[in-house]
């Protein structure tokens, strides 16, 4: 369970990033934060592992205030996958790169070696084991970093714009992942400005703009009220813009997912899937 | 990343900032040579105090405050790795000498890191490209300065983000003996530096694809002219230089050591 209490941050720059953000987060929820940039997604979700120190407020994980225990230690329960994974690979093998962090935690190299191959295959990496990570293609090497935090197994997976530079397939990938990753219980948060991958996925969604949360609620809700996403600066996605201009002819409002509006359309008109 | 802060440009409206980056920059080699030149502390010690109003007229004291703060680390290891070395293949009669000795080493290095900091946080990146420029050297050499100088604090920031990523990937940086510190620093070191490599290749590209080096002949929409106050500046440093050499050769400099009482 993530407790953010009236959280408050501002950089060293003077830039108010966060001002007063409240949420909560419980075990096993999936959770998408979404806003313009500069709204304070990233901000908010580095303070869930400790990277960043409330100014004011404090965030609790599993009624652990984070400014008490170190990055490291929160690691272990708060895995956290950076936009760039250029930003962290550095090993001479995918396989090394994998169990750094294992190695970091102390785990056993029985252990290590067992984890190794099962974030690979998780992955589908096995075949890249003794590749440098430098010479794989981007995608391929933000699977390698998403697999070298998944490895330890945390409780929760934070997944700072995942979507960013993979092509359909992949995000299809992804979002099976995902909901793979939900079904074993574990809390995902993705940051993310993909607002299709997002009304795919259905997540519960956390709205920012301007450092202060301005809406919360089912994918559903949120992405479908016009005055909200704007206020946001977030566009609506396209199955919800149709579905938004056929209200006056009795469809329902509330649809942003393509196989449900599919199902409405064929109903309403007959025909078969 | 405080230490860099030290020497990114501020756009402050001050006379210093405004001045000639040659004149500022020949004031800087002039008090780089002078710095060299002595071995006692009394005259490095009177080095750093003079520049002092030049950074008080520059309005940017918070920042050079940075930089020395930023400095106090190498500072503290060039003062311990003299006193060790000098303690043991030394030679020096007492330890009063040996200590006067490791600090004049020591103010030397922060005389150097203060004039640095000093003309960096004065003068913008362009303005020392313009100055190289309008000092004949090649524009191609120019620019790969200026660039680099650019950089640095973009750098630094992805410095912070990785060190941040490896963080949340259970990386300790703190703790641990010498060795295990430095050995911390590589997974850190190799993302830099690989992204370093990579940026500046698609800097390259990006740049060909604008026409870059399509005119031989180039012309600067600033011309660098000085004026009374930059020569005022080159007077003063030579003036400093003449003197520095004519103390260093004429006058027997007092150590600090010959006021202690004697025992």
């Amino acid at each position: 369970m993530i407790k953010v209490e009236d959280l408050y941050f501002t950089y060293p720059n003077g830039v108010e990033a966060l001002r007063g953000v409240s949420l909560e987060i419980k075990n096993g929820e999936f959770v998408a934060i979404m806003g313009q940039n500069g709204a304070g997604k990233t901000t908010l979700v580095k303070h869930i592992n400790g990277l960043l120190r409330p100014t004011m407020g404090r965030v609790l994980v599993d009624d652990v205030d984070t400014t008490k225990v170190s990055v490291a230690t929160l690691a272990r329960k708060v895995g956290f996958v950076f936009q760039n994974a250029d930003h962290q690979l550095f090993c001479e093998t995918v396989e090394e790169e994998i169990s750094f962090a294992l190695r970091n935690f102390g785990y056993e190299q029985k252990t290590v070696n067992e984890r190794v191959d099962w974030a690979l295959n998780l992955l589908d990496l096995t075949e890249y084991r003794k590749v440098s990570p430098f010479m794989l293609s981007g995608g391929e090497r933000k699977r390698v970093a998403l697999a070298s935090v998944l490895a330890w197994d945390p409780k929760i997976v934070i997944l700072d714009e995942p979507t960013i530079g993979q092509d359909s397939q992949q995000k299809e990938r992804l979002r099976q992942f995902i909901t793979q990753l939900n079904r074993q219980a574990k809390t995902v948060i993705i940051v993310t400005h993909d607002i299709e991958f997002v009304a795919e996925c259905q997540p519960r969604v956390v709205l920012m703009a301007g450092g202060e949360i301005v809406g919360k609620g089912e994918a559903k809700n949120i992405l479908t009220d016009r005055e909200l996403v704007k206020e946001a600066s977030v566009v609506l996605p396209e199955i919800a813009r149709v579905f938004l201009g056929l209200e006056d002819l009795g469809f329902p409002r509330d649809v942003i997912d393509v196989y449900e509006a599919g199902r409405i359309l064929l109903g309403r008109f007959g025909g078969s899937s | 990343m405080s230490m860099f802060d030290g020497f990114k440009f501020r756009s402050v409206f001050s006379p210093i900032h405004k001045m000639d980056p040659r004149a500022k920059f020949f004031y800087v080699c002039v008090l780089f040579a002078v710095t060299v030149m002595f071995n006692q502390l009394i005259p490095l010690f009177i080095l750093f105090l003079i520049q002092i109003p030049f950074v008080v007229i520059a309005s940017v004291e918070r920042e050079w405050l940075r930089s020395m703060k930023g400095s106090a680390l190498f500072a503290i290891i060039i003062f311990v790795m003299n006193l060790l070395s000098l303690h043991f293949y030394g030679g020096y009669p007492s330890f009063a000498a040996i200590l006067e000795r490791s600090l004049t080493m020591t103010v030397r290095f922060i005389v150097l890191v203060e004039s640095f900091s000093v003309f960096f946080l004065t003068t913008s990146p362009d303005m020392l490209g313009l100055a190289l420029e309008q000092s004949r050297v090649p524009y191609e050499l120019c620019f790969a300065f200026t660039t680099a100088v650019r950089f640095v604090p973009v750098l630094a920031d992805e410095a912070q983000t990785i060190m941040d990523a490896q963080k949340a990937r259970g990386l300790e940086l703190e703790g641990g003996n010498f060795i295990k510190r430095i050995k911390n620093y590589i997974p850190i070191l190799i993302p830099l530096i690989v992204n370093a490599i990579r940026r500046s290749l698609e800097l390259a590209e990006t740049m060909e694809s604008r026409a870059w080096g399509a005119n031989k002949k180039r012309t600067n929409l600033y011309v660098l002219k000085a004026r009374r106050k930059d020569y005022c500046l080159i007077l003063i440093s030579i003036l400093i230089l003449v003197v520095s050499i004519y103390i260093s050769t004429y006058v027997r400099i007092p150590s600090l050591i010959e006021f202690l009482p004697a025992q």
